[in-house]
């Protein structure tokens, strides 16, 4: 389409040709950059200072340390272990996210009975908070708890929560657990974008449930599962409060440590703002980075 | 990029310069400054009187403890009125202050500041010195005694007034010592021996998941309920760190640790946490507290206190242990400091020290509990024992980084001694290194 050159001189070429939509856009534009931009933009430059917070007027020394602190975080051992940790967290978290709330979703779709009982049930997990719902999971999971009771003999020693090799599985299962609603009714939303033809098509060809799910449902709610990996995969790199409070923090002997609860610990308990800041910073460029890499392989053809 | 996208980065980018440009108006100009510390108008500040605000913890007790001193002080000083209200909620007491100090908004004084969070508040530049007012470490040296050392900070200067301590000792439950045969009047627990035969005892014979369930949890502070006041007892009143030089590695340190060890390694104390009250709940015989459990099981539990075990046993009257104590502050925020110094004595005189006594059964921190208020001890015989172990408290050290220095030890405890996959000397040895380094201000 061919656009000939705005009649109403420089700022009509600075602002397009309707003006008015900066102001639509404005209100949300301006919390994005108060509420996100300028603290994303504050944390990179407290990242290259020996950085901690002070009262305002104090004479303080916060020296320009440059890179140091980046090179201190990449080599402390702490540090590698979080991000083992939660690279294990998401790659149990992730599939199992994706797979488990794609199926419930199909099966909420079908004109169940109780239909919307079992849609809010799902949600419920969701809405609830965190620290009440880790209450319910210690006495599920705990030594004496209601797992080990059914187990019997076959209880893992040591237990589930205090055993360096289940920690961060079970963290895993709790997140997915207690994320899943909302995962499902972005799925939900996802199916009704589906042509019932395609399926009456199939039907008519022989295709049984199963193949119709994996030749329809599958690629017709692929722009949803983009989506739900990404999102899964930004929340999960943001974990604090499970290990925090579920394997009181982050036991055991760290085993359950994620990098945003290193970065409570060193930013806020400890005074160390500057290094807690470029921890930050580095978390920040690995999500960007997997979450591009994720949608490049779900979104191409 | 569409040109409308590249436009709005541009008008984003803009703002988002112009906002961290504000920003480094007060934030950037710290480049090389020489620490906190006074200002010119130090002098000034520390004469000048007129209404102040302050803060107190939000359980009820200190709260009818707050309300009624600050009111019998602006009946008597309707120009210099005192206002005061709670604690903001928060994750921590300690978050909301070190917010408040960055925000610059803290009130004059904090009856609530933990004193391993003041090294951290100082370097801040949030805290007072209260050595600022002529008779400030004088009046502090003269109500708290010799252990008013214990508050000063590396420079010698004193950012914290000790107010009250919750020395803490073993509470124990008699009915379940009584289930398991064991004398309940006179329970074994004075020697290491002593007390893991007889925990031995409690979680075979009195019907309990724990003889002892202290919280295995990792955070910074959990040393101060098990470890801390076994050492503070073990080493005949010692703390963590003196004179920049690491204690716990030594061989009372050493020796509380093997016996906490014996008691994981044997089960007798689980290394998962109790979800909720163990000793309430009654799954632990005894647990490790301070004053404060008396009104708090007082009713429901026929309880019994004893002082913290040694390994071979040392008299009542000698032991020492953790002071569990808050200081009360003075914040750089607050103008009228005189007024501020004036309230903080008044505050913390004979006559409302009783009263704090009175309300929470908290100790205040003088030198002699006991003697100054027989009424309140002939009235309350329950908290004598506490009392007397008022006198012979330890303190967190006063030193810097001294909560990065609390994780490090935590750390090494967890791995050696709750969960026993490093040998205890060696990770007790390389955290002393590292707190070497830490507290030397590095």
């Amino acid at each position: 389409m061919a656009v000939s050159a705005p009649p109403g001189g420089r700022m009509r070429g600075l602002l397009g040709r309707d003006p008015i939509g900066y102001a639509f856009v404005a209100p949300y534009a301006i919390f994005l950059v108060a509420l996100f931009g300028y603290p994303l933009a504050l944390s990179v430059y407290i990242s290259f200072f020996d950085y901690f917070f002070a009262a305002p007027g104090a004479q303080v020394a916060r020296p320009f340390v440059g890179l140091s602190n980046y090179a201190e975080i990449l080599g402390d051992p702490v540090f590698q272990r979080a991000i083992l940790n939660v690279a294990q967290f998401i790659l149990i978290n992730v599939p199992l996210t994706v797979v488990l709330s794609l199926v419930l979703a199909a099966a909420l779709n079908a004109k169940l009975p109780f239909r919307v009982f079992f849609r809010t049930s799902y949600y419920i997990p969701y809405v609830t908070a965190s620290v009440a719902v880790i209450g319910v999971w210690l006495w599920f999971f705990s030594r004496g708890g209601l797992l080990n009771d059914v187990l019997g003999p076959l209880a893992p020693d040591p237990s589930w929560l205090v055993s360096e090799v289940w920690a961060m599985p079970i963290i895993a299962l709790v997140v997915t657990w207690k994320q899943l609603g909302f995962y499902v009714l972005l799925y939900l939303a996802a199916l009704q974008n589906i042509p019932r033809e395609l399926y009456e098509a199939a039907e008519v060809d022989g295709a049984g449930p199963v193949r119709r799910f994996m030749a329809i449902t599958v690629p017709g709610v692929r722009p949803a599962t983009t989506l739900v990996v990404i999102l899964a995969t930004i929340i999960g790199a943001n974990l604090f409060t499970e290990p925090y409070l579920l394997t009181g923090g982050g036991g055991p002997n760290g085993a359950s440590m994620s990098p945003v609860l290193l970065m409570y610990r060193e930013g806020i308990e400890q005074g160390h703002a500057g290094y807690a800041a470029a921890m930050g910073v580095i978390l920040a460029f690995a999500v960007m980075t997997i979450s591009a890499v994720n949608r490049f392989i779900l979104e191409r053809d | 990029m569409s040109r409308a996208s590249v436009r709005f980065a541009s008008i984003a980018s803009v703002l988002i310069l112009v906002l961290t440009a504000c920003g480094d108006g007060d934030g950037g100009d710290g480049g090389d400054g020489d620490g906190g510390g006074g200002s010119p108008t130090t002098d000034a500040a520390a004469s000048a009187t007129g209404p102040i605000d302050i803060w107190y913890s939000n359980n009820p007790e200190e709260v009818a403890w707050g309300e009624a001193v600050v009111e019998a002080w602006n009946a008597e000083n309707p120009d210099e009125e005192v206002t005061a209200s709670e604690i903001p909620a928060g994750e921590s007491s300690e978050e909301v202050i070190g917010a408040s100090i960055t925000a610059g908004n803290t009130p004059c004084l904090i009856f609530n500041t933990a004193p391993a969070a003041v090294p951290q508040f100082q370097e801040a530049g949030g805290l007072v010195a209260l050595d600022d007012f002529a008779d400030g470490a004088s009046y502090i040296q003269e109500r708290t005694g010799d252990r008013a050392e214990q508050y000063k900070f590396t420079d010698g200067l004193f950012y914290q007034m000790p107010w009250k301590t919750n020395p803490v000792m073993i509470f124990y439950n008699k009915e379940i010592f009584r289930t398991a045969g064991l004398d309940p009047e006179n329970p074994p627990l004075s020697t290491y021996d002593e007390f893991l035969s007889t925990a031995e005892t409690l979680v075979a014979e009195g019907g309990v998941e724990a003889a002892i369930w202290p919280s295995p949890d990792a955070q910074f502070f959990q040393p101060w309920f098990d470890f801390y006041p076994l050492f503070a007892a073990q080493s005949g009143g010692q703390q963590m760190v003196e004179d920049g030089e690491p204690q716990f590695n030594n061989e009372a340190g050493l020796a509380v640790a093997s016996f906490w060890r014996s008691l994981y390694d044997q089960g007798l104390t689980p290394n998962e946490a109790y979800n909720g009250d163990s000793f309430a709940d009654e799954q632990a015989a005894m647990a490790i507290v301070g004053p404060w459990a008396i009104a708090v099981y007082g009713e429901a539990v026929d309880w019994g206190a004893v002082p913290v075990p040694t390994q071979d046993g040392m008299d009542a009257s000698e032991v020492h242990t953790f002071s569990d104590e808050k200081s009360a502050a003075m914040y750089t925020a607050c103008e009228n400091r005189g007024t501020a110094w004036e309230f903080l004595k008044f505050a913390t005189n004979e006559e409302n020290d009783g009263q704090l006594l009175e309300l929470t059964g908290q100790m205040p921190m003088r030198a002699d509990v006991v003697a100054s208020f027989p009424d309140y001890f002939e009235a309350n015989p329950e908290y004598e024992a506490f009392a007397d172990q008022a006198s012979r408290t330890v303190e967190v050290p006063i030193v810097p980084n001294s909560i990065e220095m609390w994780q490090t030890f935590r750390t090494a405890y967890s791995e050696s001694v709750i969960f026993g996959t490093t040998p205890v000397e060696e990770a007790f040895n390389t955290a002393a290194d590292e707190i070497r380094t830490l507290v030397g201000g590095s």
